[in-house]
This record gives structure tokens, sequence and C-alpha cells, in this order.
């Protein structure tokens, strides 16, 4: 049960029925969006602070009205206006927000491992929001809602994962995710952006866009991360699109429908053909009213009385 | 944050204490009457079927809710439109609990605005439920009125609020447990009492 997790910080560590526990609970916060007065009283008294490192848009206002849309009291730290710009530690930042009283920090960063590092110093549960390289939580509870919603359940589908997967912890949490849940996981990419030893994961790997399509189910598109890259792994981004991107006759040549998903923000043209876009734009957009309800259910299910140990 | 001793017993109750059937107030017949004479009782206070809105609390109020808008369609011939109000969120005991409890949606089909909200339980005991209910209700638009109605009042209010439209009055001490139990889940109607008692 999550109630016995102190923070979320990867789906690494949560069982297949902790997942499930948050993907049925996202399911009523969903109604929840549909209301005129679309607030619940459930995290009224709580702090949460939104502790964000690294530059994001999308994530951060999903959680925010998440956290708004409980009723929790909601302050927003930003790495450009805080005193972290002036060269204070990330504990020592912790602690003057934990001196506030906060009950939760959704904390974004560059660094892998940097959430499990908060936790350790801090009282206050922490929701990983993304750290590094490693992993992105609740991007792939999000991803799988809207599987669950579009294909009716996550096990046995086969889903491929696209793309720039060693600088992603968007396709780290969701390997993770699809395997526990039983789904078949293929990655595909350029050999220069596939991680060694990726069986170990329980997942295959291919370079062949076409033959990983032929009999999936659905394809998560990732965008191909150049602010991570410290050397060019892919001799143009022309070449990229031919090869690699999701166009309409590539779907096309597929004997059965794909679900498209994509984590956003896109690059039509790249890894995502224009027409692939505009065709999908209901799934993809559906991922972002899917990301509100499954952060309140993860807000939700972790902001129970502290654990006694 | 400080504990509170909750009123109501916990799944998870200690083991050395059981729970023994007492006795059985109503029987199902009892309970067609009661439900008979309840949905009677609401179209004739509020004039008519037109305007009501029938609201049950899951997961009991739910049963009782649908049988009073069966009855309603019986009576009246107008099937009257039936909500299902789950008020986990509401709670008041969230923050003192180590375990969230399980949501469930809520569905409410049509707007509430200016209709007469009859919300529907089980059983009345200290109040907080339909004080959760009220501000859950009052989240989707404005009603005309809200009004109660229970198959059972067992007393011991914690909070200024009484039924509109009662089954049964039921005096009980607080060391009992009043059970509905309707066919749909429990095979049978019946209502029974039951007493925790120490094992030895």
């Amino acid at each position: 049960m999550m109630a016995d997790h102190k923070s979320l910080l990867g789906i690494s560590e949560l069982e297949p029925e902790e997942i499930l526990e948050i993907l049925d609970t996202a399911e009523p916060f969903k109604e929840v969006q549909a209301r005129s007065i679309k607030k619940v009283p459930a995290l009224r008294g709580q702090t949460v602070v939104n502790l964000f490192f690294e530059n994001s848009t999308r994530t951060r206002s999903s959680f925010e009205i998440a956290e708004k849309r409980l009723s929790a009291d909601v302050l927003n730290f930003s790495v450009s206006t805080s005193s972290v710009a002036k060269g204070e530690s990330l504990r020592d930042t912790a602690q003057n927000i934990e001196a506030m009283n906060a009950d939760m920090i959704v904390m974004r960063h560059g660094s892998a491992g940097s959430c499990h590092f908060l936790d350790r110093h801090v009282r206050a549960r922490v929701i990983n929001a993304g750290d590094g390289q490693h992993e992105h939580p609740t991007q792939a509870l999000l991803d799988a809602s809207t599987l669950r919603e579009k294909l009716g359940k996550i096990e046995g589908l086969k889903v491929v994962i696209l793309g720039d997967i060693d600088h992603s912890r968007v396709a780290r949490s969701n390997m993770f995710l699809l395997t526990k849940l039983g789904a078949q996981v293929t990655v595909c990419g350029p050999p220069t952006m596939l991680p060694a030893e990726l069986e170990k994961l329980g997942v295959r790997a291919s370079t062949d866009v076409r033959k990983s399509l032929r009999d999936a189910d659905a394809v998560n598109v990732l965008r191909i991360q150049f602010e991570r890259q410290h050397e060019p792994l892919i001799p143009s981004i022309r070449e990229y699109a031919r090869y690699f991107g999701i166009t309409q006759d590539k779907l096309d040549e597929l004997p059965n429908g794909m679900v498209v998903l994509h984590p956003g923000p896109m690059n039509r043209g790249t890894e995502i053909g224009h027409d692939v876009a505009e065709k999908h734009a209901g799934t993809i957009l559906r991922q972002v009213s899917n990301g509100v309800a499954v952060r309140m259910a993860v807000l939700y299910l972790m902001s129970g009385a502290e654990v006694q140990n | 944050m400080t504990e509170t001793t909750p009123k109501t017993i916990p799944a998870d109750a200690p083991a050395m204490r059981s729970l023994v059937e007492k006795a059985r107030i109503m029987s199902a017949d009892d309970m067609r009457r009661a439900i008979s004479r309840l949905s009677h009782e609401i179209i004739e206070r509020i004039g008519g079927p037109e305007d009501v809105i029938i609201c049950g609390i899951r997961t009991r109020g739910q049963f009782l809710a649908e049988r009073i808008v069966k009855k309603i369609k019986e009576i009246e011939d107008v099937r009257v439109p039936l909500g299902i109000l789950d008020i986990t969120l509401y709670r008041d005991d969230l923050q003192t609990v180590a375990k969230q409890p399980v949501v469930r949606s809520t569905e409410i089909p049509v707007s509430i605005v200016d209709k007469h909200v009859v919300l529907v339980d089980d059983v009345l005991y200290t109040g907080r439920t339909i004080r959760a209910a009220m501000d859950e209700v009052i989240d989707f638009g404005r009603p005309k009125t809200i009004q109660l109605a229970v198959l059972v009042d067992r007393g011991h209010r914690e909070f200024p609020i009484r039924a509109d439209y009662v089954g049964k009055n039921v005096p009980t001490s607080q060391n009992e447990v009043v059970k509905v139990q309707f066919a749909e889940v429990d095979g049978a109607d019946s209502v029974v009492v039951l007493e925790f008692e120490e094992e030895s």
C-alpha cells in the first residue's frame, strides 16, 4: 500500500499492487476535473512545496493544479529566484523549507538520486518530479492511466518506447512500470541512444522502428534530449526524423491501429510527424489531463498521518 | 497533530473483540414498508416528483436510494434522477489516519441547481458523514434544498444534524453496531443490531 511509503522516489521501488492502487485512485479524480467546482478539501491545511531545480512548465503546472484542487497550500520555489543561485547547498535549502513546516516536497533536480538524498534529510514526504536521467514516476503513471483508458488494461500489452532511451527518465520509469504490470516492452532507437544491459530490465531492444511497431499496441514517442547529450549521438536531425521519427506512412504500413503517446514537449517534424501529431492530439492532450488526476491520486494517497516506525 | 479516538469501529479492530448479533430489528417486509413510506413522504413533502434528485451515499445509502427511486416510479410513474455520492475526500479525519481510505467516484447525472436534493443513507449516527455529503453537494451547485432520508436513526449525534425522513428510530448504545443488509450484497434484506463482546 502507498501508505507504507514515506516518499515516492521512483517506480522501481513500488509493488505492482501499489501501482494499481494509484491508477485506480486516479479514476475518481478524473471525475473531479469535470465538476463545476474542481476542488475537494482532502489536503486542507497541508503545505506542499514545489522545488524545481530544472526548467519545467507542464510538470510544475500539473503538480500545482493538482495540489490546489486538493486544497493544499502551495509554495513554488524555483531555482532562479532562490538562494540556490547564491550558492546554497541542496541540504540547506531543504532544511530551510522544512523549517516552514512543509508536509510534502515535490522536487525536480538535474542529478539522479537527489530525491533520495532529500528524503534522507527531511521529515517531509518527497515526491520525485524527475531526477536527472533516473526516474520520473508520475509521468509513467499518467502514461499508464492513458493506456488503460485507450486499451482497457496494461497486462499483456505490447508497448514500444521510441527515441533517446539512454537520456530519458521517462523511458526508465515507463520500463519499470510496464514490465511490473505484465506488459511486453520493446525499446527502440539509434544504437547510440540505447543503454547497455537492457535485457536485465526485462525489455527487448531494437534499432528497427518498422519491425518494432509491427505487432505493437502502443508507442510512446520520446523527445531527443539535446540538453543532456554531451556529444552528438546522431548524424543529423533530418536523418533521425527519416529513420526513427513516427510518420504517417510508417503507421499506414501497420495492420492494426496504434495508440501514440508523447510526454511533450513535441518537436514536430523530428520525432513525430506533423500529421501524426494532429491525428493523435486527442490522446496526447488526454495524457496532460490524466497527469493532473494521477498527481492528485499520488498526493492524496501520501497525505496520511506520519507512518509510525 | 493530535490523535483523536475514532467513534466508528475501525475495520481492523482488535481481534479479542468480536461482533455478536444481538437483535434483528427489521425484517425484509419491515424494510419494504419503511422504504415505501419514506418514498411517499418525500413526494408529499416536496409536492411532487419534479425537481427531486435522490442522492445515495456510498455504499449502502446507494442501495437504499435505488429502492426509493424505484418506489417513486411505481407511485408517480416518474423516474427521478439518481445520484451517488462518495464523501471520502470530504471526511474530517483524513489528517489523522495513516492509511487513506479508498476513494470512489461521485456520480451526479444532472445539474442540482434549484433542485431538491434528498441525501439517502442507511444509518444516521454521528452526523459526520452527512456534514461531508452536504459540503460535497454544495460543490456541485446551489440546490433549492438539501434534505435527508435514512432507514435507521440510532442517535448519538455529534453535529447539529437531523433527518427529514426516518424509517425507524432505534435507541442504541455506542458499543453496538447497526447493520442494514441489502439483498444486492448481503443475500437478504434485514436490519440487525450487533454488539462487541470481549473474548476471554
